[in-house]
């Protein structure tokens, strides 16, 4: 009942994103007629392809008969790719949600910990390690970060894979998408410890400023929780010093934290476009910045509902992930 | 009261300081405490008396402090050494702490943890301190429940502390300190945060369950009718030092420091004390018309519940109130927290909306006003807050903060004119001249009481509503904005309505009383009749919890009233009407109705 309240909820949000962008698409320059049809081509010919696009109506009309189609799962045909939008995302979303959700666990791994540690002990020699490191984390731009480990790993020492999904010839029939998971079920092991070499740097990359964010809203978090009467009561009843940090501090900190992990899932997608460009990740964020290059706009507004999807059905997943955290909230 | 001599505990010259400090806070203190005797130790907020119950325990070494010298012996059962708790290690310390010492804190609202089990916070000392005895946790802890006498221990055992009441939580509290049989408990302002009825439940608990197990109690309060109640020998604490020591009685009878006997003035003696104001003034008033007309004032709010959050029935905030107010009259609104009182007082200010009833200030039609003149009208009807340290901006100058309601009226000058009249205002209520420029936070709490009392003076309003107006300040402060409000009511013919829950500030300024209970009034009448001839059930509940003020007065209080449910019914509920008695002129109680 809540589920399906919240789903519903979020159809007026994707009509208000898709609206948006179709109207920044009417202001952008360039027309995707001219990027995609040859040089040669004749006014004549221009204006066919315009009207069988679509192109030709008015604005309005076309906005109208795209969310028409959106209804019923047709969101159109790329211009530049020639194939269903659908077709398109369906085929490229796994790769980014694997190397979103993997880049969320190196975030998750090394943040919380890095927080706990420096909120544990704060204005220790840890604390001042631990600001450091995710400082660094949160102000390192991601290309740079991605250029610079490509040189060092794949460059230079060789140990890892510049960019790609797959190495060439490798033969993983697709059932979910997922490598990792497709690996898993197909009992391909070689392709899955080849998919994590793969995943390895572009998830490092695109972890490491949620990283850094998460890092320091735990720290915050864990010295405030340190503070709290029920600390007290926790050290009065003769608990040890890790007890009262992880089982009465650390529960009542991840509220907190959780928050800053739906919220920072947004920055991750859209560091998406540019870590997957960097490494050549076949996602939806690279597909994202062809397609806008083409103004392929089918495709764009098809990929940003996406995009827009994915962060609201996170934040629901967040949401849900409250209840179990804190019994005072529930679900309502 | 014991005399047999088994020591448990010997503070002897105790220094403790704070982070780099060298000055200590708590300074050459010496305590005793034996087997089965309660310990009460007594002071104003920031005289060290919870610093040094919780250097006993060590839990000052996790808040920057440090014991730089004396020694704290915890004595065994038999003739063995005692131990020095104060040259202890963390490991060592932990083995006492929950054990042989355990402690129990102020708020239970806060100290318990908010995402954890009852029961999993119960068990976590057995499982720390008990890892071999027969009894299961689970089983130890729900026989615990029972001995604090919580209600359907089985069920709170898998409750959160949220679904709990104050009382309830303290309770669990007292359970959890208690689950090891520890030798000392440390209760450290346990009852300050609950209500008066609750407050003498609590405090026969804790009596009772000391005489049951023989442990050592040090109790910790500022309130000198809670020691009255509960202590059998009294320290008292000022500026990081015992000032005095000695039996509860001789303490009270023949106070020989000069402090004792200011905390003994200071504190409002309930049916001991005169009143402060004239009430013939008042008297004469009442023949005029009143300044606030009340009648048949409702405010419900919606009570939702299930999936989809439906509107199934209506918590009766207030139900069915009518008074009068009187120029120069004090009328103070009595009640247990959740009675309603501050819910009437922000109906009348319209900060929420009442549902039915009628409300004159003025012959103006409280409830009906929009816009301008609800803002006009509010002129004449203004409020001061319990706490004065959350009810002023920490970024506002006093200045701002008393031009903002003339500012928000479009009736603010900043020239000379305008700066006497701020400059008037702060001498009215006894703040030093140059306080205008100066920040919230450079006041005392009872200072920033003032601010907020000449912030509502402002507008010179009619009536005034003072919702718990001292009970968050130290007895002395109280005494001293008491007087200050008797004043202003005498000068300004200011009508007040004085919401509080201590029946002995009540005794000193209410000219009549209203006493609330489940949203309804049951019982109201001029102060002295109502306070010493209280009719309905509830009063004299109210008025029995309330804590002696002599430990020669003490008497077992009869705990099997019911529990206050709250005042939830169905939507459109016909309310009973009431049926009101009689007692004397003016004196009146309901006796039926109210219930759907």
């Amino acid at each position: 009942m809540y589920l399906s309240k919240r789903i519903l909820g979020a159809i007026p949000v994707l009509i208000v994103v898709a609206a948006v962008v179709f109207t920044l698409m009417q202001f952008a320059p360039g027309d995707a007629v001219n990027m995609l049809v040859s040089d040669e081509a004749s006014e004549a010919d221009k204006a066919a392809i315009r009207e069988a696009w679509g192109l030709d109506r008015p604005p309005l009309v076309q906005f109208l008969s795209f969310l028409g189609n959106a209804v019923t799962g047709d969101f159109g045909t790329s211009f530049k790719y020639k194939v269903p939008v659908m077709e398109l995302v369906m085929e490229k979303l796994p790769a980014t949600i694997e190397l979103a959700l993997a880049s969320t666990l190196v975030a998750v791994v090394i943040g919380i910990p890095l927080g706990v540690l420096a909120g544990a002990r704060p204005g220790s020699v840890w604390d001042s390690m631990a600001s450091a490191f995710s400082f660094a984390g949160i102000s390192m731009p991601n290309f740079w970060l991605g250029i610079l480990l490509i040189l060092l790993f794949a460059g230079q020492w060789h140990l890892l894979p510049s960019g790609g999904r797959t190495p060439w010839g490798l033969d993983l029939p697709r059932i979910t998408g997922f490598h990792l998971v497709d690996s898993v079920l197909q009992g391909r092991w070689d392709a899955f410890l080849s998919t994590l070499r793969y995943l390895a740097l572009p998830s490092i990359v695109m972890g490491t400023n949620m990283m850094g964010i998460i890092a320091q809203m735990t720290r915050a978090s864990v010295q405030e929780a340190l503070h709290e009467d029920y600390v007290v009561t926790a050290r009065a009843k003769g608990l040890s010093g890790q007890r009262v940090l992880w089982r009465h501090a650390f529960r009542n900190a991840l509220i907190g934290v959780v928050t800053i992990i739906g919220l920072e899932f947004g920055a991750l997608l859209s560091g998406a476009m540019i870590v997957e460009t960097v490494f050549a990740w076949p996602g939806i964020g690279s597909l994202l910045i062809q397609g806008i290059a083409a103004r392929d706009f089918p495709l764009i507004i098809g990929l940003v509902l996406v995009y827009t999807g994915l962060f609201i059905l996170v934040n629901l997943l967040i949401d849900l992930l409250y209840t179990l955290i804190d019994p005072r909230i529930r679900v309502s | 009261m014991t005399t047999l001599k088994d020591p448990l505990l010997d503070i002897e010259n105790l220094n403790v300081c704070f982070g780099g400090d060298r000055r200590p806070v708590v300074q050459d203190v010496s305590l005793s405490l034996s087997r089965g005797e309660i310990l009460a130790l007594v002071g104003e907020s920031g005289s060290g008396k919870s610093v040094t119950v919780k250097s006993v325990m060590r839990l000052i070494d996790h808040q920057g402090g440090h014991i730089t010298a004396g020694r704290i012996l915890l004595h065994d059962r038999g003739p063995a050494e005692p131990a020095d708790l104060a040259r202890f290690g963390e490991r060592q310390m932990r083995r006492v702490r929950g054990s042989r010492i355990a402690m129990i804190f102020q708020d239970p609202m806060t100290s318990l943890n908010p995402v954890m089990t009852i029961g999993h916070q119960l068990t976590e000392a057995i499982r720390e301190h008990r890892p071999d005895v027969g009894t299961p946790p689970k089983a130890r802890a729900i026989e615990m429940l029972e001995r604090v006498r919580l209600t359907d221990p089985m069920r709170r055992f898998d409750q959160y502390p949220h679904e709990l009441s104050g009382g309830m939580r303290q309770r669990v509290m007292i359970a959890m300190a208690l689950i090891c049989e520890p030798d000392i408990l440390i209760a450290d302002e346990p009852t300050t945060a609950l209500d008066v009825t609750v407050q003498a439940e609590i405090l026969q608990l804790i009596r009772s369950l000391q005489e049951q197990t023989g442990m050592g109690v040090l109790f910790i309060t500022h309130d000198m009718g809670v020691v009255a109640e509960v202590a059998d020998r009294v320290a008292v604490m000022l500026s990081g030092r015992v000032v005095e020591q000695g039996p509860v009685a001789r303490i009270f009878d023949a106070p020989e420091h000069a402090y004792t006997r200011k905390l003994l003035d200071a504190a409002p003696k309930f049916r001991t004390a005169g009143k402060l104001p004239d009430r013939l003034a008042a008297e004469r008033e009442r023949a005029e018309a009143p300044v606030l007309w009340v009648r048949h004032l409702s405010t419900r709010f919606p009570v939702r519940s299930g999936l989809l959050r439906r509107h199934r029935a209506n918590l009766h905030a207030v139900s069915d109130v009518s008074f009068d107010l009187h120029a120069g009259e004090t009328l103070a609104v009595i009640g247990e927290s959740g009675c309603g009182k501050s819910t009437l007082a922000k109906s009348l200010l319209r900060l929420v909306p009442a549902q039915e009833g009628q409300a004159y200030l003025a012959k103006q039609d409280l409830l009906g006003l929009e816009g301008d003149a609800l803002r006009a009208a509010r002129d004449n009807i203004q409020m001061v807050f319990q706490d004065p340290y959350a009810a002023l901006d920490p970024r506002m100058s006093v200045r701002q903060i008393l031009r903002e309601p003339l500012r928000i009226r479009g009736l603010h000058r900043t020239d000379a004119a305008g700066d006497a009249r701020l400059g008037a205002l702060i001498a009215r209520v006894g703040l030093p001249s140059d306080s205008l420029d100066r920040y919230p936070h450079q006041f005392s709490g009872g200072q920033r009481q003032r601010i907020c009392i000449a912030r509502a003076l402002t507008m010179q309003p009619k009536v005034l509503i003072a919702d718990e107006p001292v009970s968050a300040l130290d007895v002395a402060i109280q005494a001293q904005i008491l007087a200050l409000l008797a004043d202003l009511k005498r000068e300004q013919r200011l009508a007040l309505i004085f919401i509080s829950h201590d029946m002995a500030v009540v005794e000193r300024v209410a000219d009549r009383i209203l006493v609330m209970y489940r949203g309804m009034i049951v019982e109201e009448g001029p102060a002295e009749k109502v306070l010493a001839a209280p009719a309905h059930p509830y009063t004299r509940r109210l008025l029995e919890a309330v804590p002696v003020s002599h430990p020669g007065q003490r008497f077992i209080r009869d705990m099997s009233g019911p529990v206050t449910r709250a005042p939830i019914f169905p939507i459109g509920a016909q309310m009973q009407l009431p049926r009101w008695e009689m007692v004397s002129p003016g004196h009146r109680y309901c006796v039926e109705g109210g219930s759907a």
